[in-house]
């Protein structure tokens, strides 16, 4: 403080020094990474910076439609009309067993109440395109058309005509975030569809998919179809998720090595599914958990 | 004649307008959906480099931190990631601008092709220590084509700066 009451005139004031500066910036960015990554507690940042940059990122969009636009002009006639055939043929081929699939629906629907079981959800879908693959080398991810203003959540599973192609994990307004299943940190609970063994697939990156955990002498072929299990309560039951293509019995390891690869066009853009989300399934009664965790402390009081 | 500090030509100032019109740009461009295509430059971190060195009173990491932010968030990576690697970027630029600018282009760019790989590195380790999966070698294919475009870079960026002196109404540039 100077006698006269205010500061002196700051020559050539920069403010703090780069060093200083540097140590900010980079604690701040080390703290974001820490809480995105373990906390997920930033989304409220990235929605509103998502919907700052929307513009722009339209504007972004514009030579790769145009490209688009200008190979749907230069199609050439034969190739739609083959097109055309092909799917009126699917149309009638999936007519006879949509026809049948109400009549089913309605049976189970009275089977169900006269056992006294809860009955199953409707679930409704919504059309979404796949826009584009996202940047981010690490992960394999894609964004859809449809959005939180079109009804899409976080956590519905996406799914396209062969079979589950991943789930939301991020919704903005207009778009949303599809983690695909070859992606390394997305997992999904399967069963073989030939014999109902259970597991847990998971992605593997590179178009792969891996089944982990399943014992040595497992009773799993090349060319079996895994679908989903339904036991999370995410994933409806008896969707298609993946075929085995190889399998490796090693006896050195316990569990065999199993990779799969996915049924839907998961590395293909096109039109996909994203089914509305179920009600959660009830907590586990908290006395099945009792002997489990007492199982895990056993070891800490040594 | 060369852009470098060796030439003898002195260059207009620069206008605070132009550095925010190229680095929105730059944005604009990484925007492009390319998906996995290898090889395609990270403009922001190029355009950033670019600034750092030429202007480092009236760029730095401050910049560097808010468009990572936003590189953030359109690239659906880890909030933090782009923000760190460029706030580091611009540290090491600055630090390197009374130095490198005395080169001749081709070997700036020298410079800058190490100064993008390292950027890469820190996103790679920010990411690998997070779980997630090796991009693959190809990735690293961005700096490589980042450090080429340099010398068209360096001519775009400074050609308003290029403008003569005083204004001669028969010769318009």
């Amino acid at each position: 403080m100077s006698a006269i009451g205010h500061a002196p005139p700051p020559f050539f004031n920069r403010g703090p020094g780069p060093l200083v500066r540097l140590f900010f910036f980079v604690s701040a960015s080390l703290i974001l990474l820490v809480v995105d990554l373990r906390f997920h507690s930033l989304e409220w940042i990235r929605l509103s910076i998502a919907t700052a940059i929307w513009p722009v990122q339209r504007v972004a969009w514009m030579p790769i439609d145009a490209a688009g636009d200008v190979a749907h002009y230069f199609v050439r006639q034969s190739a739609l009309e083959q097109q055309n055939a092909k799917l009126r043929h699917e149309r009638i081929e999936a007519s006879q067993s949509l026809l049948r699939q109400r009549h089913l629906e309605d049976e189970n629907q009275r089977l169900r109440i006269l056992l006294d079981m809860r009955a199953r959800q409707p679930v409704t879908g919504r059309v979404a395109e796949i826009i584009y693959a996202a940047r981010d080398p690490f992960a394999r991810r894609v964004f859809i058309d449809k959005g939180l203003q079109h009804g899409v959540r976080d956590g519905q599973v996406v799914v396209d005509e062969k079979g589950v192609l991943g789930q939301v994990i991020r919704s903005f307004p207009l778009t949303a975030e599809v983690s695909l299943l070859t992606d390394k940190r997305q997992a999904i609970p399967v069963q073989v569809q030939r014999n109902g063994l259970r597991s847990v697939l998971s992605g593997a990156g590179g178009g792969r998919m891996e089944l982990r955990f399943l014992a040595g002498s497992a009773d799993v072929k090349v060319g079996d179809v895994l679908v989903t299990s339904g036991l999370d309560g995410v994933y409806l039951a008896g969707l298609p998720v993946a075929r085995v293509v190889k399998v490796e019995r090693d006896n050195a390891y316990v569990f065999a090595r199993i990779a799969c690869e996915p049924m839907a066009g998961i590395e293909q853009h096109g039109l996909v599914l994203a089914l509305e989300s179920r009600a959660a399934l009830p907590m586990l009664p908290s006395g099945l958990l009792a002997p489990e965790k007492a199982k895990s402390e056993k070891p800490r009081s040594r | 004649m060369q852009p470098t500090l060796a030439s003898r030509r002195i260059l207009l100032p620069v206008s605070n307008w132009f550095i925010a019109l190229s680095l929105c740009l730059a944005l604009l461009l990484n925007l492009i959906p390319f998906g996995h295509l290898p090889g395609i430059p990270d403009w922001v971190a190029l355009v950033l480099a670019f600034w750092c060195l030429h202007q480092p009173l009236k760029v730095g990491m401050s910049v560097g931190f808010a468009f990572g932010l936003m590189m953030d968030v359109v690239d659906a990576s880890v909030l933090g990631q782009h923000a760190l690697a460029y706030v580091l970027l611009a540290y090491a630029s600055a630090a390197l601008s009374r130095r490198v600018l005395w080169f001749p282009l081709s070997q700036q760019a020298l410079h800058i092709f190490l100064l993008l790989l390292a950027t890469q590195l820190v996103m790679l380790l920010a990411r690998m220590l997070g779980g997630a999966q090796f991009p693959g070698f190809a990735w690293f294919l961005s700096s490589v084509t980042g450090a080429l475009l340099w010398h068209p870079l360096t001519y775009i960026l400074l050609a308003p700066q290029f403008r003569s002196h005083d204004k001669d109404v028969h010769r318009p540039i």
